[in-house]
């Protein structure tokens, strides 16, 4: 079973249907002791840094989420998600989860360049993984973001992404994994990513 | 590197397509899925779904197309049209929308925009914008589906609602939208020169030229197409391919 985690603020839709698709059982986590009862956790990612974190920290979620990732539970982080494993963001002013240690920063202001980063774009993959099994090399996925995540340990980047320079879009860390764009909105290539994380243990 | 996007628009009217690609042989309540499917299989990189029902009653059949589209597409989508407040805003994203697109109610109240952008991010939060040409290099915001002037000039309006916090702006030409003659290239580059969210240029394409050119010399984000694919005239694929021998960033 599959648990993602609901802030109350938008689409996990079409994420639980990506994983009933699998015929993986998905249950929505809103609090701390559902967090045990599921195989992974999946932290989606909509609306600002510090309305998340303070989603997470007011339902108890923050613990709760690093203990479970401690003890070597798979978890995806997407978008937000992903940027919220670090430990601060330039978006807000609250502390981020601090599973990974890096910061969160905004795009520049670019000629021809508009942010968000919004649409379809490819990820270069750096390194191989069972989580990125059977994806090419410079496949398509979706962005909508704002900002990006700078890790500071280099050999957790796996993905990187062409957007006036390059940016982290994947990360992975043993059996914690982490991408800036949507998989669940991203076509096949997306489907297959959320497979492969399913399989995860 | 960044393709741009090709996003086919689909109106909707009592929780059913009513302009978009005619399938003949199927059932009302399939047809919006079946459109979506079909757009999405040929390469669409987002959809959108335009509420053209002219009651609030009618409107609410919108939740149950949401889902069902939802359901059954991987591919962003986009809800428009009757939006009036953030509870509207969450039915429709908890029921699998992606962005939600305000226009009138925008322009009525842009408190709207900020609360929506700050509750669920600017990323699904686009503002629409119907312009008119009133002279050189200014527009006119239109609302209640082109028919009211607002008052507003275009360029101001663009960059108040980037302040408030929108993610991306659907820029619709009056003059040029369903005469097939081309975007109106120089709204288009006038908006996406005074934003830095992207612009999506609607209104006025009739052949793969008008696309290249609202993309290169307009510098929109994305292209909004309707007659284009309705008509049969071309598909999504010939489209890209044509863009993409062009020179353009397209997903194929």
């Amino acid at each position: 079973m599959t648990g993602i985690i609901n802030y109350g603020a938008g689409n996990i839709f079409s994420l639980f249907n990506n994983i009933k698709r699998l015929d993986e059982k998905a249950l929505i986590i809103s609090k701390p002791e559902m967090l045990s009862k599921v195989h992974r956790i999946v932290l989606p990612g909509v609306g600002a840094f510090d309305e998340g974190m303070l989603h997470l920290t007011k339902n108890c979620l923050s613990e709760a989420i690093i203990e479970q990732v401690k003890k070597g539970k798979p978890m995806l982080g997407i978008c937000l998600g992903l940027q919220m494993l670090f430990e601060n963001s330039e978006e807000g002013k609250l502390k981020g989860l601090s599973i990974l240690k890096g910061a969160v920063r905004k795009f520049p202001r670019k000629k021809n360049l508009p942010v968000p980063h919004m649409g379809w774009n490819s990820v270069r993959i750096l390194k191989k993984s069972l989580f990125l099994k059977g994806i090419q090399d410079e496949s398509f996925f979706y962005f909508a973001h704002s900002y990006y995540s700078i890790p500071e340990e280099k050999n957790i980047i796996y993905g990187i992404t062409e957007y006036g320079f390059e940016f982290t879009s994947i990360v992975q860390k043993e059996n914690l994994v982490g991408v800036q764009f949507h998989p669940e909105k991203s076509g096949e290539c997306g489907f297959r990513l959320i497979k492969n994380f399913v399989k995860m243990k | 590197m960044l393709a741009k996007r090709i996003i086919p628009c689909l109106d909707v009217k009592d929780g059913k397509v009513v302009k978009g690609v005619h399938f003949e042989n199927l059932k009302d309540a399939g047809e919006p899925v079946a459109s979506a499917e079909y757009y999405c299989q040929q390469g669409a990189d987002e959809l959108v779904f335009l509420d053209i029902s002219a009651t609030i009653e009618k409107r609410k059949t919108m939740k149950g197309l949401v889902r069902n589209v939802a359901s059954n597409i991987s591919i962003p989508f986009t809800v428009g049209g009757g939006i009036k407040n953030t509870q509207d805003i969450l039915t429709l994203l908890e029921n699998g929308a992606d962005k939600i697109s305000i226009n009138t109610e925008a322009v009525r109240n842009p408190d709207i925009v900020y609360e929506a952008a700050k509750k669920f991010g600017s990323q699904c939060i686009v503002v629409a914008i119907d312009a008119k040409k009133t002279g050189k290099n200014r527009w006119e915001v239109y609302v209640k589906s082109g028919k009211i002037p607002s008052g507003i000039e275009v360029k101001e309006w663009a960059k108040k609602v980037e302040d408030l916090g929108c993610g991306e702006i659907l820029l619709t030409s009056i003059d040029a939208d369903g005469t097939l003659g081309g975007y109106d290239l120089e709204l288009t580059r006038t908006i996406a020169s005074v934003v830095k969210i992207p612009v999506i240029a609607s209104g006025g394409a009739g052949s793969i030229e008008h696309l290249y050119k609202v993309l290169v010399e307009g510098n929109a984000s994305a292209v909004l197409i309707a007659s284009l694919l309705h008509f049969n005239q071309f598909t999504i694929t010939q489209i890209k391919e044509a863009l993409r021998d062009k020179k353009i960033a397209v997903r194929i």
